[in-house]
């Protein structure tokens, strides 16, 4: 994460983020821990006919955790879920190097964390937000 | 000392000469002797050692069993046999959970330190699980110090062995283990002490200390990975069973039965690790050389540099002891606001390199109320400089996080 401009969208998020509240959501909630580094989010989504309405996390951890998932909810408020669904699928192969420009070019904001591929410590807090959504809309469909 | 000199025997030096490597605690780098020896071995007496008749398999076991006496030596060991090798530190501890363990009953007890390593805390947690024994809690106190009544307290007269590292991994404070030794004797306890962190930075005599075992590891002491050491009272491991079972630690085997080797074979089944042993012995009069003294006394001045320079940082706040001589050049430390990962990450980009993360100190992370730490841990070839370069990283910090000051 040494190109200054991608630092400073993750700064930004982490130290003043627009997503981190709480959120009234009978439900609808997960929570994805990284074990290891202590990472910690609880995601919440307020979803209405298959649409992502609302969303909020709380947790901490280290900057590229929090402020990952911050950048998501950016991303997928207001989206329908299978779209959320896709954005995981493009955000998840970007960290592993997989993705196509244009793909990655999707995802925004969230693209700045493409340097993330090039830093195996640094996956897992990455990819923690993005496989609690996961999950989240996983359980959801049930 | 010339500190310039020394670095010159240390090859990844001259290959990274702008790496500050403040990551000691975790592997220490290794000079070109102990490279050499390891090569040599290879090159001159390769063959498989405590086999062979002839006079290649002869050289490689003088070498390895040469190796084992400048260990003994080092350690004050009375004698080889009391020298078993292993693989490192958590090897030595298994060992001992396995087979010191066998010898212990339900309802016997044993007490290891909030402050212990996962290799010293999980083979006892796993043990006393599997054999219904109660594992006692020896408690630190706001400084990480492990006080004589806090030990008396994890203490009965059912404690049958006690655990405990001489250095943490984590805040570097030394613990008291002659005093601590002399009172698990009294009860009855053997004392066993992990010695990976203290054996590489303090002298160390096992029978001053009066430890019945000690576990250390090749790697943090300038010697290669893969080639560590357990000590252990030779009355003690003569009524110990084998770890593992295999060849070279047999006596005679037949159908229904074998015996075991002498000691400290049968404490190692399997080809042993020759080179790394020559490569250990290497790096133990690699020490020697420069003096040991020497060695703890410069550790002492870049720790008092160290302590003072993280001291001086704002928003930085140092785990542990309130003084540079109780961190045995071991320094955990936040900076508030940041996270230890991006502090590490951020000091990587300039070429800084410390630790972040719970250091295998699960327990003890939650005894200390954090989830991780950073950590600096030095050795005696770092330089002044070196420490300097980490704290303008540090102060720069907060700044590339994004924060006004
Ligand atoms: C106090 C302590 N004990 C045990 C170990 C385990 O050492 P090794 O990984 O060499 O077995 C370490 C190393 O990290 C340590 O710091």
């Amino acid at each position: 994460m040494q190109n200054s401009f991608y630092r400073e969208i993750i700064n930004d998020h982490n130290l003043y983020p627009t997503h981190k509240h709480e959120l009234g959501c009978a439900g609808c909630e997960h929570r994805g821990i990284n074990p290891n580094c202590g990472d910690d989010i609880t995601l919440k989504l307020q979803m209405e006919d298959g649409v992502i309405k609302d969303g909020a996390y709380l947790g901490d951890g280290c900057a590229i955790s929090q402020a990952s998932a911050d950048i998501m909810l950016d991303l997928i408020i207001g989206k329908r879920k299978e779209e959320a669904i896709r954005l995981t699928d493009i955000f998840l192969r970007m960290i592993k190097g997989e993705a196509t420009e244009d793909e990655i070019e999707e995802l925004e904001e969230a693209g700045a964390l493409t340097d993330v591929s090039h830093m195996p410590a640094r996956v897992k807090c990455a990819v923690l937000a993005w496989h609690t959504l996961e999950q989240l809309l996983h359980d959801n469909a049930k | 000392m010339d500190i310039k000199e020394i670095r010159r025997d240390f090859p990844l030096f001259q290959n990274y000469p702008n790496v500050a490597y403040l990551d000691n605690a975790a592997t220490t780098q290794r000079p070109e002797r102990v490279l050499l020896a390891e090569k040599r071995f290879y090159e001159e007496a390769n063959a498989n050692p405590l086999r062979g008749l002839y006079e290649l398999s002869q050289k490689a076991t003088d070498i390895y069993e040469d190796a084992r006496e400048v260990v003994r030596a080092f350690i004050g060991a009375r004698s080889t046999e009391e020298i078993v090798f292993t693989r490192n530190s958590t090897e030595s501890l298994n060992l001992l959970a396995y087979s010191y363990g066998s010898l212990l009953q339900e309802g016997d007890e044993i007490a290891i330190s909030v402050l212990e390593h996962h290799s010293n805390l999980i083979p006892w947690q796993q043990l006393a699980k599997k054999k219904r024994l109660k594992l006692q809690w020896i408690e630190i106190d706001e400084n990480g110090r492990i006080t004589e009544d806090a030990f008396r307290r994890a203490l009965s007269e059912k404690t049958k062995l006690v655990s405990m590292t001489l250095i943490s991994n984590v805040l570097g404070t030394r613990n008291d283990v002659k005093k601590f030794a002399r009172i698990a004797h009294e009860v009855g306890a053997v004392f066993v002490c992990d010695g990976a962190q203290g054996v590489p930075h303090v002298p160390v005599d096992v029978n001053d200390l009066g430890v019945d075992f000690l576990a250390f590891s090749g790697h943090k002491m300038l010697g290669p990975m893969g080639i560590g050491v357990l000590y252990g009272r030779k009355e003690l491991l003569d009524r110990m069973p084998p770890f593992l079972y295999g060849g070279e630690m047999i006596e005679y085997v037949g159908k229904e039965e074998a015996t075991w080797a002498e000691l400290p074979h049968k404490f190692e089944a399997g080809t042993v690790n020759g080179a790394g042993a020559a490569g250990l012995a290497a790096a133990i009069q690699y020490y020697e050389n420069i003096g040991f003294e020497k060695i703890v006394k410069r550790e002492e001045e870049l720790g008092e540099l160290t302590f003072r320079t993280l001291s001086e940082i704002p928003h930085v706040t140092i785990l542990g002891a309130k003084d540079a001589a109780s961190h045995h050049g071991i320094f955990s430390f936040m900076v508030e606001g940041v996270h230890p990962h991006d502090i590490a990450e951020i000091l990587s980009a300039d070429d800084v390199c410390v630790r972040a993360g719970h250091h295998c100190a699960q327990v003890l992370m939650k005894e200390l109320k954090v989830n991780s730490t950073a950590r600096v841990s030095i050795a005696f070839y770092n330089t002044e400089e070196e420490i300097i370069r980490l704290g303008e990283s540090i102060r720069s910090l907060r700044r590339r996080m994004g924060y006004a000051e």
